[in-house]
């Protein structure tokens, strides 16, 4: 491709979505419901393929981009793609397609109303996804993580009931105030060290050189640093992390791809993109900057994990671990060696297909049998096989279990850890696999060995169709993720400072 | 610097109908006033004002591209030379605030007489628009002189004009706000006068530019000191910086929708720029921040501003008295730039003066827009307005994120440049405190959304969009917070090379 074919490409890919979302509130008032939903997913289909067709330039180390005018002189907005971004771009924009399909399946089959609001919402926050995952900037950035921000609300609140409000409330009070108090806080302190806000490097086997490389140090280096972390209340790092199991007010497509993937991962990626791009891993490497990002990430992991182990609730149960594999990406990126930054990247894919079909399995559960709490499934893997058998492979996933796509990006967490001499830090990340399996492995002994409730038949009582196929879909990408981790590896390679082909 | 400066002295050469351009921008308005009551019939005489304000807009914006190179337009009238006569002074300063003023009046009196007939008496529009002319004139009047006694003369023009327009609104209370609002308004005055009594005693000279040097000599007097706590508080009471602002929240709420939006874009605007041109104009840097450190007293006043401001808008339950107060928190920040004491600091501030100005211009606008068809600003009105009045409640939206800051508008530019300017003096602290208080911007932003959008209507009477005569003025403001979010090229320039000129004072400027 030319660089201006990838530029339109580019720039398609964040603007389809918009065309997507104008196109369902077209169709959703004056069309019918099948037609609307054809539209969704076309639009899928054709921002997917504009994602995909940069990744071979983006392979051969092309860098493509687009400047917009200036906001004020010197203060350019832009995009440029990067392995990074592009990877998030990739999982965001593919797997909208899936939840879109499974989205309606879910809400056809529990009668939602305001379903064009719905899936016209939807497109939006895509479209700022993306537009996150380009930025070529930090004020491009926080501009389209903003949008995001405030796309999302309606979807968190779409039940419309007192508590879907308040949980909203919270979700945009957290989200907001972090991002304005410290994260803008953070890029305009960045402004006034470097002219320039832009993420570049990371082309000829050399990772990014970092933009505050030599120009801050010491105290103020790690204070700006947990500015950015912080700042950053996607990435839910505690004390910021409450947002997320208020979010799970929402209807389960909504989690699925909002809550486990697009928007908590918009965080993680930020953070990770902050580290490599802006600080640089030689610098948080040097005198212990990272420290304390370190421990917060592991106290996260930690206290996340212990407590998803004593909800009840599926989707609470869920968003905490959510929180806890959150929290692997940041500390990936804080214990700043090449191995440890390439195993959070590559979490970002990985978590993303097992949580999502976690998600996925919850909703089929809820439309299916009306079914919210971990201990009333007992017995259900016989009614729904398929859907509980998806559920374990994601699972074993999660957990880090060969031969599905999470064991690789646990292995380069830990070999990163031990790479630092952080020692302790990998066996977080083995503490942490074992209370997943004590968190999730429950819900499978439950669903598979108990026995049903008295006077309840075991027939077959799947989920329909709509919402089948993309659980087992996702199911089998964490199964095709192990065998391809090899690729995954060659995109991110430049920016992690590791050579091409030199991984799995 | 001074050698970059030319100095067009109008007087001394051939005058071309160009060179009488800063005297019309004052007279124009000023004949129009009486004439409004020879023309008395409604329709005409708002025709005319609209015609005049927008003259008035085509003046400032020549006189702006003329001093936009640093130029300095001197205009003495009568031709009498300084210290005898009276001398208007443009230098780009006041001449981007001259558009400020004139573009806001230019599109909301355009909107004006809908909103007059609803609360003004029919047959009496007239004094209305002659009012609202002489309002005018006076600010314009503020701005463009070049002489201290002068600059008093016109603050009491617009002063006056204005308590009439307040006194105009719906409820009875808003004789109580035009009554408080006349009191403070009228010490502050006397403040100003005072202070420059003192310093006509020290000086012998009203002419800005021959009161600034003289100062110099004597800036170390005890005399001089007074004159410069009067002027200070005198213009502080103008501008409502923190704990002077009583009169604005219920000035703003009580007078009709268009007066407020008109005033509130404006009149704090003209005190603002009066602020600097006394402080760094004719007192200097020098004195100001190295000798009084007036830095120190309005850095924790402007930010007490920003939070009791925003903290109190957060509370109130009526759309314009949350606008009123948040204009309160928005003066904090642009006192916040002067307190800096940097050219960064105050060129944030004359960003701010131009953003704020479009925004709450345009926010005013929308509660004009809602008092048309409501009959009332209260936030129980306004739910589930969104869907009733679409077009308005975008322009609300719009503004409403330019007012909290968010990228792409017109805030983020006054908000980048401010907190900018506040770490490049390493006030990190204060940097910080900007934000905590944008935050609280947020909160009583999105509540309005929530009723606005989220919430059902307490009535199912039907509800028609706001006339098309009061959606143009509204969403040329609301698209000018979002124009000049995206291409803030001209603001951004204009500000500090204003700034820059006033850091070098009208007595180094010369001339």
């Amino acid at each position: 491709m030319t660089p201006d074919a990838q530029a339109t490409a580019l720039v398609s890919a964040i603007l389809l979505p918009l065309l997507g979302a104008f196109g369902v509130q077209i169709l959703g008032r004056f069309g019918n419901d099948n037609a609307r939903d054809a539209w969704t997913i076309l639009i899928g289909l054709a921002t997917f393929s504009r994602v995909a067709s940069l990744i071979e330039p983006v392979m051969a180390g092309a860098r493509p981009a687009l400047a917009l005018p200036e906001l004020m002189p010197g203060l350019g907005l832009g995009f440029e793609v990067e392995p990074l971004g592009l990877l998030f771009a990739l999982v965001a924009s593919g797997l909208w397609i899936l939840t879109s399909l499974y989205g309606f399946g879910y809400m056809r089959g529990h009668y939602e109303k305001n379903q064009t609001r719905f899936f016209t919402c939807f497109a939006l926050a895509i479209s700022a996804a993306l537009g996150i995952a380009f930025a070529g900037d930090l004020v491009t950035l926080f501009l389209f993580y903003e949008i995001l921000t405030f796309s999302t609300f309606p979807l968190v609140t779409h039940a419309g009931t007192e508590a879907a409000v308040k949980a909203g409330r919270l979700y945009l009070g957290i989200l907001v105030s972090t991002s304005v108090l410290f994260l803008l806080l953070a890029i305009l302190w960045t402004s006034t060290l470097s002219d320039d806000l832009g993420f570049h490097g990371g082309i000829n086997g050399a990772a990014p050189a970092g933009l505050l490389d030599g120009k801050i140090e010491g105290h103020a280096a790690a204070l700006l640093l947990m500015l950015f972390a912080y700042g950053l209340g996607k990435a839910a790092l505690m004390p910021f992390h409450r947002w997320l199991p208020a979010a799970m007010v929402a209807p389960t497509p909504v989690s699925a791809l909002l809550h486990a993937v697009a928007v908590v991962k918009a965080g993680v990626f930020t953070v990770l993109k902050i580290a490599i791009y802006v600080f640089g891993i030689d610098m948080l490497a040097k005198d212990g900057l990272s420290d304390i990002l370190m421990w917060v990430a592991a106290i996260t992991i930690f206290a996340a994990s212990i407590r998803a182990l004593s909800l009840d609730n599926l989707k609470a149960r869920l968003a905490y671990s959510t929180i806890s594999q959150l929290s692997y990406i940041v500390l990936g990126a804080a214990l700043a060696t090449s191995a440890a930054a390439m195993g959070a990247g590559m979490h970002i894919l990985m978590h993303a297909l097992g949580k999502i079909t976690l998600f996925f399995v919850a909703g089929a559960i809820y439309v299916v049998s009306h079914k919210t709490a971990v201990s009333e499934l007992n017995g259900l893997g016989r009614k729904m096989p398929f859907t509980f058998g998806a559920f374990c492979i994601a699972s074993f996933s999660i957990i880090g279990l060969p031969p599905l796509g999470g064991a690789w990006s646990k292995w380069f967490l830990v070999t990163g850890a031990v790479d630092a001499g952080e020692l302790g830090m990998a066996a977080i990340f083995m503490l942490s696999s074992l209370l997943s399996i004590g968190y999730l492995m429950p819900i499978v002994v439950r669903a598979f060995f108990r026995p049903l409730p008295d006077g309840v038949d075991d027939s077959r009582e799947e989920a329909p169709l709509l919402m089948l196929l993309p659980i087992c879909t996702t199911a089998l990408l964490c199964f095709v993720t192990f065998v391809y981790a090899g690729s995954v590896y060659d995109l991110l390679a430049p920016v992690m400072g590791l050579a091409v082909g030199s991984g799995s | 610097m001074t050698d970059a400066v030319t100095v067009h002295h109008a007087a001394t050469e051939a005058l071309s109908f160009r060179d009488h351009l800063p005297a019309l921008q004052v007279l124009l308005p000023l004949m129009g006033a009486p004439l409004c009551f020879l023309l008395r019939k409604a329709a005409l005489v708002s025709f005319f004002t609209v015609a005049i304000s927008f003259a008035c807009l085509a003046i400032s914006l020549t006189l702006l591209g003329q001093t936009m190179g640093g130029e300095i337009l001197i205009y003495e009238f009568g031709s009498w030379p300084r210290p005898f006569g009276i001398e208007y002074r443009v230098d780009i300063t006041n001449s981007f605030v001259l558009v400020v003023i004139s573009l806001v009046a230019a599109v909301v009196f355009a909107a004006g007489p809908g909103q007059a007939r609803r609360s003004i008496p029919v047959g009496r529009e007239y004094l209305f628009y002659s009012a609202a002319l002489l309002c005018l004139t006076g600010l314009l009047g503020v701005t463009i002189t070049g002489d201290v006694f002068n600059v008093f003369v016109f603050m009491e023009i617009s002063s006056l004009s204005s308590y009439i327009l307040i006194a105009l609104g719906r409820e009875r209370r808003a004789l109580m706000a035009a009554f408080t609002y006349l009191i403070m308004g009228t010490i502050g005055a006397t403040f100003l006068l005072i202070g420059i009594g003192l310093m006509y005693q020290m000086t012998g000279t009203l002419n800005m530019v021959d009161m600034a040097v003289r100062l110099q000599a004597v800036s170390d007097t005890r005399t001089i000191l007074v004159a410069v706590a009067f002027v200070i508080v005198g213009i502080s009471t103008k501008l409502a910086v923190f704990p002077l602002h009583q009169w604005l929240p219920n000035a703003y709420s009580e007078a009709p929708p268009i007066v407020s939006a008109f005033l509130a874009a404006t009149a704090t605007k003209v005190a603002y720029y009066l602020l600097l041109r006394f402080t760094l104009g004719l007192f200097g840097a020098a004195l100001i921040f190295d000798q009084i450190g007036i830095d120190i007293l309005l850095m924790p006043l402007s930010v007490l501003a920003m939070f009791v401001g925003s903290i109190a808008a957060i509370y109130q339950t009526d759309f314009k008295r949350i606008l009123a107060y948040s204009s309160i928190a928005q003066i904090g920040y642009m006192t916040l730039g002067l307190s800096l004491a940097t050219e960064a600091g105050v060129a944030a501030g004359l960003i701010h003066l131009f953003n704020h100005a479009l925004m709450k211009g345009a926010l005013f606008m929308v509660a004009a827009c809602v008092m048309w068809r409501m009959g009332s600003t209260h936030i129980d009105v306004m739910r589930g307005l969104g869907q009733r009045m679409p077009i308005t409640m975008a322009a609300f939206v719009a503004a409403g994120l330019a007012l909290v800051g968010v990228p792409g508008t017109a805030g983020f530019v006054s908000k980048w440049a401010l907190v900018t300017a506040a770490l490049e003096n390493e006030a990190f602290f204060i940097a910080f405190l900007i934000m905590a208080s944008s935050v609280l911007a947020v909160v009583y932003i999105w509540r309005l959304v929530e009723i606005v959008y989220f919430s059902e209507p307490e009535t199912d009477f039907e509800v028609k969009e706001a006339p098309l005569r009061m959606l143009i003025p509204t969403w040329t403001l609301a698209g000018m917070t979002i124009w000049f979010g995206l291409f803030s090229g001209f603001s951004v320039e204009v500000a500090e090379a204003a700034a820059k000129q006033l850091f070098v004072g009208l007595a180094g400027a010369g001339a």
